[in-house]
């Protein structure tokens, strides 16, 4: 068992865990952070998606104890008392999910993306999100509602 | 009149509608959301017919003995049943409560006005609420299948665009799908597959199963079924690991390599010529003999596509505690009550020892993984009694076990005469059962399509199933054209011994079919000088599917579809089963100079009939059609004689974000109208579509699916 210390959400965690353990699995039965999901364990879906110092990055392979001293951020730390962000507002507003799995790892990408350009072209936001897989097609209204997000109203 | 099966079998109001003591309601159906949003149309349906604010409705997670048993959640069934229902149900309930409150207030029922749940006279101040009414008692009456409903002049949340129910937790991360449950004591379990459907456990390490136990991991074994359970996750799935490391399994004669359409064409099988309505006579198929004596031009086509996986993104799970007597499962699986069946006929247990209630889950389309992973749970919970299991399947599991989608083929045969008018058409379709649900009445035994059943002590032999005989169903889903040739010659063939195991997929035959004769259409069109908006109309009498074709058309001219230096366009239709939605789509691609399709713009025209829920319509209409590009363009489910290959998302791939067509959904208004299940209906034409736009792009008529680069490069050089 190793010791270490995560940041989630604004807070500090002291994890007790194997060293190897990758970090969904501490974030999800530790913390009860269900919002990261496991889609494959391989890196290959983007479920698990998380923000790592204001990143998207995959939690289902690399270990949490590797993340000591990072600023990690889950789905559950983008809204407060159920107050959307503007991602998932935008979301809301087009209707871009279907049965979900997939969408807390996508709404975490937008919101990368949209931190380090408030105005990305249709070519950024597709790259953004190659590496996210939906099966259930959510893609259009995905893609509406980012556009939506990135025009305004017009 | 509004009909509903589901009323026959669950005839009270109690059986549908609840109002809580939290003063909220809660709907009761046997159908369950799999991100169809189904939750959202049925509450929609309620607080229409109620006049209750849609907020304050709860629908309830189907479990057994508890909720309406209405089979699976297929076929595009939901809304004719539960949604029926619903509106029966709660239409009986407001005439009910209209009485009580009549009665209550001393007024005449007919000064009696509704206002979100609560109810006013026009002759008196007086008011009272549903749930003061109700006081916490049951209904006990019968849904009265003659009770007048709102007309549809008077509805004002049907049709109107809500947020879906979920969707605010979807977006937050505080939905919780069976893969979150958290039970006290519960261990997380993984499996240790055998290669493949045939391989059988020879040897296990008992050295290493000494050592895992030590560190507390448990291992349920049951004859070659393997499975490791563990308080933490990640031990579970380290286990499980260093186990597949060092099993043996004995391979027997693996899995068939002989060429896939080879064997579609050539191994034993059972045919069935299909009568106009659609379904399969018990007769001898005619032979296609030689073409009608006035045909002057006489084509050929044949059709292809490979086996097709189901999959979810999450792979399926299942959760169950056993106590020595009763079972209790937690499943994502598209019936709980076929389940329970199920479950209690391979354990050899009372269906009444047998509990299943459905959670949230990845999504689905068809009978995938979550009835096997439910069953493997309740394999390790027998192991492990009086602790809940949580079983996870990984990717590989998921990929390399789920019952996919059919391959098929398609030969079909069209004649025209001088004028160019089709004067002879034949259209056979080959390919395995749909019919892979572990469902009760059907042929066979349910629990034998339980996969593990054959992995346990005394296994069970592999189902082998019959023809299905009623219209539409399986392979000859779609199989009769809607268009009114004067002659066809209709034949499915189930065909025996192929080598990997298949279920219900999205649209079962339905998708092959309609691609193929799609496809064929256009090039009958072509040979006889018309357009394929021209011969589509000049055989079609039924005017609502004229109409969605010519709106379709109109939608693309407008927009130049197909216009632009190097850019093909094609159109496809086809109405659901000849009885469900009607569905036109437009495809606009360009095959670029890597032979790799990129998509550019979609166009979607349906008629579903009345609509409830708009939003969740075309979410519907358009994820069908990416699901069905994704299969037309990328999807092929690789194997050789050691088993499934394709094992993860990289040899498996499927269409991306890069590659998504700007949608154009178009809903034909049908106030009033009987509803038309909408959620396979784009999948079809969206196949024939693409073949038809690949063609006008490059001249090429592809015909054997996946239309990867190779494909394209392969058909270039022939």
């Amino acid at each position: 068992m190793d010791t270490f210390n995560l940041n989630v959400n604004g807070t500090s965690h002291k994890i007790e865990e194997e060293s190897d353990t990758p970090l969904i699995f501490v974030l999800r039965n530790h913390l009860k952070l269900k919002g990261p999901k496991l889609g494959c364990g391989q890196e290959q879906c983007g479920a698990c998606v998380v923000l790592v110092n204001g990143e998207a990055e995959n939690s289902c392979v690399r270990a949490a104890s590797e993340f000591e001293g990072d600023e990690i951020i889950t789905v559950e730390g983008l809204s407060e008392n159920r107050k959307l962000s503007l991602v998932q507002q935008a979301f809301q507003n087009e209707g871009a999910a279907q049965c979900g799995y997939c969408t807390s790892g996508i709404i975490v990408a937008t919101t990368a993306l949209f931190r380090e350009n408030p105005k990305p072209s249709d070519e950024e936001i597709k790259a953004a999100l190659y590496d996210h897989l939906c099966r259930c097609g959510s893609h259009s209204s995905v893609l509406k509602a980012i556009k939506f997000l990135r025009d305004g109203a017009n | 009149m509004v009909i509903s099966p589901s009323i026959s079998s669950h005839p009270d109001v109690d059986q549908w509608i609840e109002f809580t003591p939290e003063g909220r309601l809660t709907v009761h159906t046997g159908k369950v959301d799999i991100g169809q949003r189904i939750s959202t149309a049925l509450a929609i349906i309620v607080a229409e017919e109620l006049d209750v604010n849609y907020d304050l409705i709860d629908v309830k997670r189907t479990e057994t003995g508890v909720d309406p048993d209405e089979g699976f959640t297929s076929g595009s069934m939901s809304m004719q049943h539960s949604g029926s229902a619903l509106r029966l149900a709660s239409a009986t309930a407001r005439h009910f409560l209209l009485e009580r409150a009549a009665k209550k207030l001393d007024v005449n029922i007919d000064s009696l006005e509704i206002d979100n749940s609560l109810i006013q006279s026009r002759d008196s101040n007086e008011t009272v609420t549903y749930w003061e009414l109700m006081n916490g008692n049951k209904f006990g009456i019968k849904v009265n299948e003659e009770i007048e409903i709102k007309n549809f002049e008077n509805h004002k949340l049907v049709g109107e665009r809500v947020t879906a129910k979920n969707m605010t937790d979807i977006l937050t991360g505080e939905i919780r799908y069976l893969h979150d449950i958290e039970l006290p004591g519960m261990l997380h379990a993984r499996l240790v597959r055998p290669p493949h459907y045939r391989a059988t456990l020879k040897g296990l390490d008992k050295k290493i199963i000494k050592r895992l136990d030590e560190g507390n991991v448990k291992i349920a074994k049951n004859g070659s079924f393997l499975a490791v359970a563990s308080s933490s996750e990640y031990s579970a799935i380290k286990a499980a690991r260093r186990i597949a490391s060092s099993v043996e399994w004995d391979l027997g004669d693996g899995i068939s390599s002989k060429d896939l359409y080879e064997a579609l064409s050539s191994n034993e099988r059972i045919s069935l010529p299909i009568a106009v309505g659609g379904a399969p006579e018990d007769a001898p198929v005619a032979p296609i003999g030689e073409p009608p004596a006035e045909a002057v031009i006489t084509i050929s086509s044949k059709f292809e596509k490979p086996y097709v996986m189901h999959g979810s993104i999450g792979p399926s799970a299942g959760c169950a505690i056993y106590d020595g007597k009763k079972l209790t499962i937690w499943s994502h699986n598209q019936g709980v009550y076929p389940l329970r069946n199920a479950v209690a006929e391979a354990l050899n247990m009372s269906t009444e020892d047998v509990h299943v209630i459905f959670e949230y889950g990845s999504g689905c389309y068809g009978h995938n993984g979550a009835d096997d992973a439910a069953f493997d749970a309740a394999l390790i919970a027998m192991e492990i009694p009086n602790t809940p299991i949580l079983l996870k399947w990984t990717r590989d599991d998921e990929h390399a076990w789920e019952p996919y989608g059919t391959a098929m083929s398609c030969e079909l045969r069209g004649s025209l005469d001088s004028e160019g008018n089709i004067i002879d058409w034949s259209h056979e379709s080959f390919g395995d059962t749909h019919m892979g649900r572990p469902a009760s009445g059907r042929a066979g035994s349910p629990a034998e399509k339980l996969v593990s059943t054959h992995l346990k002590e005394n296994p069970l032999n592999w189902p082998v199933m019959p023809p299905t005989m009623g219209p539409h169903v399986g392979i000859h889903r779609n199989l009769e054209p809607l268009y009114q040739f004067p002659k066809t010659r209709l034949v499915k063939h189930l065909v025996r011994d192929l080598p990997l195991r298949v279920s219900a997929l999205r649209t079962l035959g339905a998708f092959a079919n309609v691609s193929a004769l799609e496809s064929f259409i256009d090039e009958l069109a072509e040979a006889g000088g018309l357009s394929s908006i021209e011969l589509r109309l000049k055989y079609l009498v039924d005017e609502r599917a004229k109409t969605v074709i010519k709106e379709l058309d109109k939608k693309m001219k407008r927009d130049n579809a197909g216009m632009a230096e190097g850019i093909g366009s094609g159109i496809a239709f086809a109405q659901y089963k000849n009885s469900a939605a009607y569905c036109a789509v437009g495809i606009e691609l360009e095959v670029d100079e890597t032979a790799n399709v990129l998509l550019h713009r979609a166009w979607i025209v349906a008629d579903a009939g009345e609509v409830v829920d708009p939003n969740g319509l075309i979410a519907q209409l358009e994820g069908g059609l990416i699901q069905a590009a994704s299969w037309s363009l990328l999807e092929r489910v690789v194997y050789d004689s050691g088993g499934i290959t394709s094992r993860d998302w990289e040899s498996y791939p499927i269409l991306r974000f890069d590659n998504i067509p700007v949608i154009e959904t178009t809903l034909i208004e049908q106030k009033g109208k009987p509803f038309l299940g909408a959620g396979e209906a784009s999948s079809g034409p969206t196949g024939g579509a693409i073949i038809n736009a690949i063609y006008e792009a490059i001249g090429l008529r592809l015909r054997k699916m996946p239309f990867d680069a190779d494909a394209i490069r392969l058909a270039a050089m022939n």
